[in-house]
C-alpha cells in the first residue's frame, strides 16, 4: 500500500500542473491542437488515478481547456468525484470545474444532490460557500426542489458571509422551482432589513429582479422599499430600489406622487453619476405614468432635462450616452421639452462614437415635425454620403425612412420630395434594404394618388437607369427598388409621357440577370405598358405602329419563357399565347386596345398586414365542419357553388387568363359586383370611397382633389431632394405673406386656429400652418369592419419568468412548503399532500412561518373588523373579545377564510399611499399581537381609523362607494355569472362575509368565561388540538388554573410524561381582571367516525384583596366529526378521479328557508367544517375536505330558490352521516 | 443580471470567460469572437456601451466594457443592472486582481485563470452583483488562499520542485514571451457609484 503510494506521488512528479499545460501550449503554437490533444490523453490517464490530488490537477487543467473551447462534459463523472473532496483546496477545483461546464442536460448532475446537500451543512463556511457559487451556476429544477430548503436554512446562518450567498441563490432557485416562492418569500422579505449591509444588499437584488419581471405582485413592498430608500446610504442598494420604483411606478400613479419629492432631492443632493441617472430615469418613468394626471409637474421635466443635458455635454462618452438614451424616453411623453434641445442632439450626430450617433437618431425620430423635417433629413442625407461601414448607414437609411413615414406619413408636407429622397437613397451601394425603400414607393404611390403620375415619372427613370442600380445583380439588394418602380410603372402606366420608352426598359435583355421574383413583376407589368401603348397608338389611329409594339412584345418575351425561375416562365409563356392572340385580331385589324386595357382595369387598394386575420367569421359558418355537406345547403338556396370559392380567388390575383374573352370577364365581372354589394361578408372598402374593380369609367367619379403644383412637375435628370428644401422654403415664405395679406379678412378663412396661434407666439410657426405642397389624400389601408390594429398574444409563452408571476401577499397556505427530505416517496407535484411525512426540522419552521403568518393576518384582521364595526355603530363592543379572536383558526385553516385577505392588503398599501405623514404605521408586520393587549388595542385602533377617516376623505369616500356598490350587488346578486372559485378564494368583488368565529362556548361563570375551537393535527392522524381561550370576566386575579377532564376509552388528553390519567394540566398563565389568553390542549383519538363528549372541570384560584379563594368549573367538550376535518385544497382532477373511484358512500342533505347569499353559504361550510372549493360553477360547486385519518369527503352543493341540497360522498358513512347532521346544525342556527 | 463576463486580450485571446446561462463551447467561442470584433474596433475615447452582438441576449441585453493595457473586460448585462454602476463594478474587480496579483499583468490571468475565478467568484455569483467592496474582497480571497495553504496547497513541494526544473529545461522562460507582461496600470478613475 505504502509502496502504491510513493509510486502515486512519483508518477505526480511528471504530471503537468494548469502552469505547465499553459506554457506548453504557448510553446507549440503551430500545431496547438496536437499538443492540446495529447495533453487531454495525458489527463485522461490521470483521471483514472486513485489520488484526488491528481485527479484535482487534471480537472483544473480542463477548465482551462474548457476556456479554449474543448468540450470537456466527458469528465463530468470525475469532476463530481473533485467535488466530494473533504478538501476545500480540491472541492474548489470541483465546483469551478462544474460552474463552467455543468448544464441543465448533464446527466450526472443529479449525482450531486446529497454531495451538495453535505458541503452546505458544512461546520466551514468556505465549504458551503463554494457550493452555493457552483450550485448558482449550474442548478437544475431537481436540484432546486430538492435544496431549496437547505438553502432557505442557510439564509439565516451566522455568518453574513454565507447569508448574501443563500439569499442571491434563492432567485435562482425561484427560477427553476416556482413554488418555492411563496414559502420562502417571508424569509426573503426579512432579508431587506438584514443587519449586514451585504445581506440586505443581496435580497433588494434578487426581490428587484423578481419584481421587474412581475411587478404588481411586489406592490405591497413599496412602503418597506420606500423606507430603505430614504434610509439607506448605500448608494448600490439605491440604485437597485429606484429602478424597482421605476417598475412599480407604472402601475400606481399615486405611488410616483410619493416618489417625486425625495427623488427630486437626490437628484440634487448626490454626487454620484450613476444614482443620478437613475433617479432621473425613475422620474422620467414616474411622469409617463402620471402624464394624463397632475399638470403640475413641468418642474420635474424641466428638472430631468436640465440635468440631462449636462450628462450629453459632458465630455465623458458613457454619461453622454446615457443622457441621450434617458432623453428618448422623456422624448415619448413630453416631445416639447426634448426639441428645445435639437441642437445638441444633432451636434451628437456628428460625434465620433457610432453608439451615441445611433442614439441621437433614436431622438430625432420623435423630434421631427411639419416644419424640420425637410431638414433634419438633409442632414441625415449628409451623413449617408459620408458615413464609412454599411451597418451605419443601413441604420440611417431604415431612420430616414422611419421618420418620414411614422404615423402615417404626419409630418410629410411635400411627397415629390419624399420621393427623390428615396430615389435618392437608392444610389446607396451594397445596402441591405432595398426591399424597405422598394415597400416604402409602393406604399406612397399606391396610397397617396395626387403623387402617382410624379413617382411614375421618377420610376421611369430608375428603369431606364437600371444598369446603375442593377451593377452587380444578386448580392444587391438594392435591385428590390427595381420592383416597386416596374410595378408602379405599370399599374399607373396611364400617367407614363412615354410609355413605349419604358416599355423597352423593361424588356432589355439585361432584366434576365434580376432576381426572378423581379422579373416576374417585369414580365407582367411589360403587358400593362403594352395595353395603354396599344391604347395610345390606337387612339392615334396609328394602327402600324401598333402592330410594331406587338412584334417587339413577340420577339422580346421569350427570353423570359426560358427562364430558370418557375414563375417567370409561366407569366411570359401565358402572356406570350395572349400577345400573338392579340397580333392574330390586329392582322384582321380588328381595334384590340380596348379589349387589353379591360384586363388591367379597376384600383387596386392598399391592405392593411393584419386585415386578413381579422376578418370575422360570419355568423353560421363553422370552419370545422365538412365543406361538402354544406354545398349542398347552398345549392338548395339557389346559389351557384361555384361562386364561394372561384370568384373570391380574383381579388387576390388578377384576372389572367386570356383564354377567356373580354366580354365573358366583363359580364363576370359585373355579376360579382352585385354579389359582393348583396353580400354582407364581403369586406368592403369602409375608409376608402372606392371599391376594388370599379369599371374604368366610374373611377373618375371618385372625388380625388385637384393637385395644386406649385412645383414643377418635372425635374430634369435624377431628382435631387434639395431642390425641394428650397422650393419648400419660398412656398411657405409665400405662403406666410399670404397670410399677412389676408389677415384682415381671417373671419372668412378656414384657418382660424393657426392664426390665432400665430399671434400668441410671434416667432414660432405652428405646425398647422405649414399647408402641404400637394393636397393629398393618404388612403387608409384596408381593414374589416370592427377590426382594431393591435399587438395580441406577443407574449411569449415560454417566458420562463411567467411561473413566477405569483401572488405573495395571499397568505401561506398548507401546501406552500418547501420540499423537505423524507423516507417516503413523494408523490407527483399536481395533488400536493399536505400529509406527507415531515422532517422534524422542517416541521419547526412551518410551524414557526404559520404563527408568524398568523401574527400578521391577525392584525389585517382586527383592521378587517374595524370597518365592520364601524357600520355596525359598535353594536359589538360587549363580545369584543369574540370577534377579535378568530383570527388564530382562520389563519390556521387559511383557505377557508381568504376572500377577505387580498383587499386588506390592498388597503394597507392605499393607507400608506394617501397618508403622506405615517409612512411606516401600517406595514403588515404589526408585531405583538399577543392577547394580554388586546383591551387597549382596539381603542387604539379605532383612534387610528378615526384619525385615518378624517385625515383622509378620499379614503372614506371610497368606503362609501364600496357600499354603494354592495347595494348594487344584492340586486345582481341572482344573476351570478359563471364565476369559478378556486380553493375557497372567492370573487374579490363579492359581498364582504360577516365576521365568522369557530369558538363555541365551554363554560362560563361570573369569574371567567371559556371558549374552544377543536382542530385536527395535520401532522398526526390520531391527535386533535383544543385551543380554549380563558377570559377573566370578573375584577379578580386568577391563578393556578388546571385543566382536566375524564377521558374515554377513545379519546384522552395528552398529558405530560409520568402524570396519572387523574392529574389535570397547568394552564401556563395567569389572567389580571379583563384579560384573556389561549391555552392549547391536545387529544389522542382512536376513531373518529362519531362526535364525542367529554366531562371536564376548570381549577383555578381567585384572588382578590381579602384573600384567595379555590373555585371551579365544569364544562362539557364536544368533539364533533366536524373537528376531525382538516382543510385540504384538491384539484379537480383529483376530485374527478376520487369521485369516479366508486369507492365512496353516498349521503344527501336538503336545507329548507337558506336566504344567504351562495358565497356565504360556502363560506361558511369552508370555514365552520373546515372543506375547501374545489370548483364553483354559478349556483353549484364542489367541496372537499379530508379527516386527520384520511377519510375523503366531498360535497356538491346546489342552491336553489331558498334551498340548498348538499349531495355528499364519503369513504366512511358514519362519519359523513355525523358530518352533514352538523352542517345541518349550523344553517339551523343561523337562520 | 449579469448574463457573461468575458476577459480576453488585445488579439480575442480569452483569458477568462463565465457564463451565467448556458451555451455550448463552440457558441461561447463564437461569442468572444463576435464580441471581440466587436468591440476591439472602438476607439478609447468612446463610450463603453454597446448595442447589439446578435449572439447575448436580445434588445434587452448590454454589452458594457473597459478596456486596460492589453486586456478587454466586457460585461454582458439586461436593462436590470445599472449600466454606471457595472463600470464601477469592472474597476473594482480591476482593482482587486491588482491587489491580489500585486501589480497585475496579463500573464497573471494566464497562468493563474484558477485564482482569477475565485475572486471573480466573490465579486458576481450566479449573474448577481455579490459584494462591491474591494476591502471585503479581498478579505474573503485571502482567506481562502490561507485555508488552501494550510492544507498545503494542489502543487505541494514535491510538485513544485519539479515544476522549477522542468522551467530551466526550457528554451524560453515564460516572461519572455513578451505578450501581455505589461502591467495593467489600473487608472485611477473616478466613480460614478
Amino acid at each position: 500500500m505504502a509502496l502504491k503510494m510513493v509510486k502515486g506521488s512519483i508518477d505526480r512528479m511528471f504530471d503537468k500542473n494548469l502552469q505547465d499545460l499553459v506554457r506548453g501550449i504557448r510553446n507549440h503554437k503551430e500545431d496547438e491542437a496536437k499538443f492540446i490533444s495529447a495533453c487531454i490523453d495525458e489527463i485522461k490517464h490521470e483521471l483514472k488515478q486513485d489520488n484526488i490530488a491528481v485527479k484535482a490537477n487534471a480537472v483544473c487543467k480542463l477548465t482551462y481547456l474548457q476556456m479554449l473551447g474543448y468540450d470537456v462534459s466527458w469528465a463530468a463523472f470525475n469532476i463530481i468525484e473533485v467535488m466530494s473532496s473533504s478538501k476545500f483546496t480540491f472541492k474548489r477545483i470541483g465546483y469551478l470545474a462544474a460552474s463552467q461546464c455543468f448544464h441543465e442536460g448533464t446527466d450526472v448532475i443529479m449525482l450531486t444532490t446529497n454531495q451538495i446537500r453535505k458541503d452546505l451543512s458544512s461546520p466551514n463556511q468556505y465549504d458551503t460557500g463554494v457550493a452555493l457559487t457552483g450550485l448558482s451556476c449550474f442548478v437544475t429544477p431537481d436540484l432546486a426542489r430538492d435544496l431549496a430548503n437547505d438553502i432557505m436554512t442557510l439564509m439565516s446562518h451566522t455568518k453574513p458571509y454565507i447569508r448574501k450567498k443563500a439569499v442571491l441563490i434563492m432567485y435562482k432557485v425561484f427560477l427553476k422551482y416556482p413554488e418555492s416562492l411563496r414559502p420562502a418569500f417571508p424569509r426573503l422579505k426579512e432579508k431587506l432589513e438584514d443587519p449586514d449591509p451585504g445581506v440586505q444588499s443581496a435580497a433588494v437584488n434578487v426581490i428587484c429582479e423578481l419584481a421587474r419581471r412581475n411587478p404588481k405582485n411586489y406592490l405591497s413592498l413599496a412602503p418597506l422599499f420606500f423606507k430603505l430608500m430614504t434610509s439607506s446610504t448605500n448608494n448600490w442598494v439605491l440604485i437597485k430600489i429606484i429602478k424597482l420604483f421605476g417598475a412599480l411606478t407604472p402601475l400606481e400613479p399615486r405611488l410616483g406622487k410619493k416618489l417625486i419629492e425625495p427623488l427630486t432631492n437626490l437628484i440634487h443632493s448626490t454626487s454620484a453619476m450613476s444614482l443620478l441617472y437613475e433617479c432621473v430615469n425613475t422620474v422620467i418613468a414616474v411622469l409617463i405614468s402620471l402624464s394624463s394626471g397632475m399638470p403640475n409637474h413641468s418642474a420635474s421635466i424641466q428638472l430631468c432635462v436640465q440635468k440631462l443635458r449636462i450628462l450629453i455635454e459632458d465630455s465623458d462618452q458613457n454619461l453622454k450616452y446615457l443622457g441621450l438614451l434617458a432623453m428618448s424616453k422623456i422624448l415619448k411623453t413630453h416631445p416639447k421639452s426634448v426639441q428645445s434641445h435639437k441642437d445638441l442632439i444633432l451636434q451628437c450626430l456628428d460625434d465620433k462614437d457610432e453608439s451615441i450617433r445611433l442614439r441621437a437618431l433614436d431622438l430625432l425620430y420623435g423630434m421631427v415635425s411639419k416644419k424640420n423635417l425637410m431638414e433634419i433629413v438633409k442632414k441625415l442625407m449628409i451623413h449617408v454620403d459620408k458615413a464609412e461601414g454599411t451597418t451605419y448607414r443601413d441604420e440611417l437609411l431604415t431612420k430616414i425612412i422611419d421618420i418620414c413615414s411614422q404615423s402615417n406619413y404626419q409630418y410629410i408636407t411635400n411627397f415629390e420630395w419624399y420621393i427623390s429622397i428615396l430615389v435618392e437613397l437608392t444610389r446607396l451601394e451594397g445596402t441591405r434594404h432595398g426591399h424597405l425603400i422598394a415597400s416604402q414607393m409602393l406604399d406612397v404611390a399606391i396610397r397617396v394618388k395626387a403623387i402617382r403620375s410624379f413617382a411614375v415619372s421618377q420610376m421611369a427613370m430608375l428603369l431606364d437607369n437600371a444598369h446603375l442600380l442593377a451593377g452587380n445583380t444578386q448580392r444587391n439588394g438594392i435591385c428590390e427598388v427595381l420592383y416597386a418602380a416596374a410595378w408602379i410603372c405599370g399599374e399607373f402606366s396611364e400617367h407614363l409621357e412615354e410609355p413605349m420608352q419604358t416599355l423597352e426598359a423593361v424588356l432589355r435583355p439585361k432584366v434576365t440577370t434580376l432576381p426572378g421574383h423581379i422579373q416576374a413583376v417585369y414580365v407582367q407589368n411589360a403587358v400593362k405598358l403594352f395595353a395603354t401603348v396599344l391604347a395610345r397608338q390606337e387612339g392615334a389611329g396609328d394602327r402600324q405602329a401598333a402592330q410594331e409594339t406587338t412584334e417587339l412584345l413577340i420577339e422580346k418575351l421569350p427570353q423570359f419563357v426560358q427562364s430558370s425561375d418557375l414563375e417567370v416562365q409561366e407569366r411570359a409563356s401565358c402572356i406570350l399565347q395572349l400577345i400573338k392572340y392579340i397580333q392574330k385580331l390586329q392582322a384582321k385589324e380588328v381595334s384590340v386596345s380596348e379589349e387589353v386595357s379591360a384586363l388591367f382595369s379597376g384600383e387596386l387598394n392598399p391592405v392593411a398586414p393584419k386585415a386578413q386575420k381579422k376578418v370575422p367569421i360570419p355568423d353560421g359558418l363553422d370552419l370545422d365542419s365538412w365543406i361538402n355537406k354544406p354545398l349542398r345547403e347552398t345549392e338548395s338556396e339557389d346559389e351557384k357553388p361555384r361562386a364561394i370559392f372561384h370568384e373570391e380567388e380574383p381579388q387576390h390575383s388578377r384576372p389572367r387568363l386570356p383564354e377567356i374573352d373580354e366580354k365573358e370577364l366583363a359580364k363576370r365581372r359585373e355579376v360579382r359586383k352585385q354579389e359582393q354589394a348583396s353580400n354582407p361578408f364581403y369586406i368592403k372598402s369602409s375608409p376608402s370611397p372606392q371599391k376594388c374593380y370599379q369599371e374604368t369609367a366610374n373611377v373618375d367619379h371618385i372625388p380625388v382633389v385637384q393637385i395644386d403644383l406649385t412645383v414643377p412637375l418635372k425635374v430634369p435628370g435624377m431628382p435631387m431632394s434639395d431642390q425641394y428644401v428650397k422650393l419648400e422654403e419660398d412656398r411657405r415664405q409665400k405662403q406666410k405673406q399670404d397670410k399677412k395679406k389676408d389677415k384682415k379678412k381671417k373671419k372668412e378663412k378656414e384657418k382660424k386656429r393657426g392664426k390665432g396661434r400665430r399671434l400668441d407666439s410671434a416667432h414660432t410657426e405652428s405646425e398647422e400652418d405649414i399647408a402641404p405642397a400637394q393636397s393629398v389624400d393618404i388612403m387608409t389601408e384596408e381593414m374589416p369592419e370592427n377590426a382594431l390594429p393591435s399587438d395580441e398574444d406577443d407574449k411569449d409563452p415560454n417566458d420562463p419568468y411567467r411561473a413566477l408571476d405569483i401572488d405573495l401577499d395571499k397568505p401561506l397556505v398548507d401546501s406552500d412548503k418547501l420540499p423537505v427530505r423524507t423516507h417516503r416517496p413523494t408523490e407527483g407535484l399536481k395533488s400536493p399532500d399536505p400529509m406527507m411525512g415531515v422532517e422534524e426540522q422542517g416541521e419547526k419552521k412551518s410551524s414557526k412561518k404559520i404563527k408568524k403568518d398568523k401574527e400578521r393576518k391577525k392584525s389585517k384582521e382586527e383592521k378587517k373588523k374595524k370597518k365592520h364595526r364601524k357600520s355596525a355603530s359598535g353594536k359589538e363592543v360587549e363580545e369584543e373579545g369574540q370577534v377579535e379572536k378568530p383570527a388564530p383558526p382562520a389563519a390556521e385553516s387559511e383557505s377557508t377564510a381568504p376572500p377577505a385577505a387580498p383587499p386588506t392588503e390592498d388597503s394597507d398599501l392605499d393607507f400608506w399611499l394617501s397618508s403622506a405623514s405615517v409612512p411606516s404605521q401600517s406595514q403588515p408586520e404589526l408585531v405583538d399581537p399577543a392577547p394580554s393587549s388586546e383591551p387597549e388595542e382596539p381603542k387604539d385602533e379605532e383612534e387610528r381609523e378615526e384619525s385615518k377617516s378624517s385625515k383622509h376623505k378620499k379614503k372614506k369616500h371610497r368606503k362609501e362607494k364600496e357600499e354603494k356598490s354592495k347595494k348594487k350587488k344584492k340586486q345582481h346578486q341572482d344573476e351570478g355569472a359563471a364565476e369559478s372559485v378556486q380553493n375557497g378564494t372567492l370573487e374579490e368583488e363579492e359581498e364582504p362575509l360577516p365576521p365568522m368565529s369557530n369558538y363555541s362556548l365551554l363554560a362560563e361563570n361570573s369569574d371567567i368565561k371559556m371558549v374552544c375551537d377543536i382542530q385536527g393535527n395535520l401532522q398526526d392522524g390520531s391527535q386533535v388540538v383544543v385551543s380554549v381561550i380563558f377570559e377573566n370576566k370578573g375584577s379578580s386575579f386568577l391563578k393556578s388554573m388546571e385543566f382536566n377532564v375524564m377521558d374515554s376509552l377513545n379519546t384522552k388528553l395528552v398529558r405530560p410524561e409520568g402524570a396519572s390519567v387523574h392529574d389535570g394540566i397547568a394552564v401556563p398563565f395567569q389572567l389580571p381582571p379583563g384579560v384573556s389568553n389561549e391555552a392549547r390542549f391536545v387529544f389522542t383519538v382512536q376513531s373518529i367516525i362519531m362526535p364525542q363528549k367529554l366531562k371536564g372541570t376548570l381549577t383555578f384560584i381567585v384572588k382578590t384583596e381579602d384573600g384567595s379563594s379555590h373555585e371551579k368549573l365544569d364544562f362539557k367538550l364536544l368533539f364533533t366529526c366536524t373537528s376531525y376535518l382538516i382543510t385540504t385544497p384538491c384539484y379537480s382532477d383529483a376530485f374527478a378521479k376520487l369521485l369516479e373511484s366508486g369507492e365512496l358512500k353516498m349521503n344527501c342533505l336538503k336545507l329548507e328557508g337558506i336566504t344567504m347569499p351562495f358565497h356565504h353559504l360556502l363560506a361558511k361550510i369552508c370555514f365552520h367544517h373546515h372543506f375547501s372549493v374545489v370548483e364553483r360553477i354559478d349556483s353549484c360547486s364542489s367541496m372537499y375536505s379530508r379527516s386527520i385519518q384520511g377519510h375523503h369527503v366531498c360535497l356538491l352543493v346546489k342552491t336553489g330558490d331558498k334551498s340548498v341540497s348538499i349531495d355528499a360522498k364519503c369513504d366512511e358513512p358514519t362519519l359523513l352521516s355525523n358530518v352533514l347532521d352538523e352542517i345541518k346544525l349550523t344553517f339551523a342556527v343561523t337562520c | 443580471m449579469i448574463k457573461s463576463i468575458l476577459i480576453f486580450n488585445n488579439h480575442g485571446k480569452p483569458r477568462l470567460i463565465r457564463f451565467y446561462q448556458f451555451f455550448p463551447e463552440d457558441m461561447q467561442q463564437q461569442i468572444i469572437r463576435e464580441t471581440f470584433h466587436l468591440v476591439s474596433k472602438r476607439d478609447d475615447n468612446v463610450c463603453n456601451f454597446l448595442e447589439g452582438g446578435s449572439l447575448i441576449g436580445g434588445s434587452d441585453y448590454k454589452l458594457i466594457y473597459r478596456h486596460y493595457a492589453t486586456l478587454y473586460f466586457v460585461f454582458c448585462v439586461d436593462s436590470c443592472e445599472s449600466e454606471l454602476g457595472i463600470l464601477d463594478l469592472i474597476q473594482v474587480f480591476v482593482e482587486t486582481l491588482d491587489k491580489c496579483f500585486e501589480n497585475v499583468c496579463e500573464l497573471d490571468l494566464i497562468f493563474h485563470m484558477d485564482k482569477v475565478h475565485y475572486i471573480l467568484q466573490q465579486v458576481v455569483m450566479g449573474g448577481m452583483v455579490l459584494e462591491t467592496n474591494m476591502n471585503e474582497i479581498v478579505a474573503q480571497v485571502e482567506n481562502q488562499n490561507r485555508l488552501e495553504k494550510s492544507e498545503g496547497g494542489l502543487s505541494a513541494a514535491p510538485a513544485r520542485a519539479v515544476s522549477a526544473v522542468k522551467n530551466m529545461n526550457l528554451p524560453e522562460i515564460p516572461r519572455n514571451i513578451n505578450i501581455g507582461d505589461i502591467n495593467i496600470k489600473v487608472p485611477n478613475l473616478s466613480p460614478f457609484v
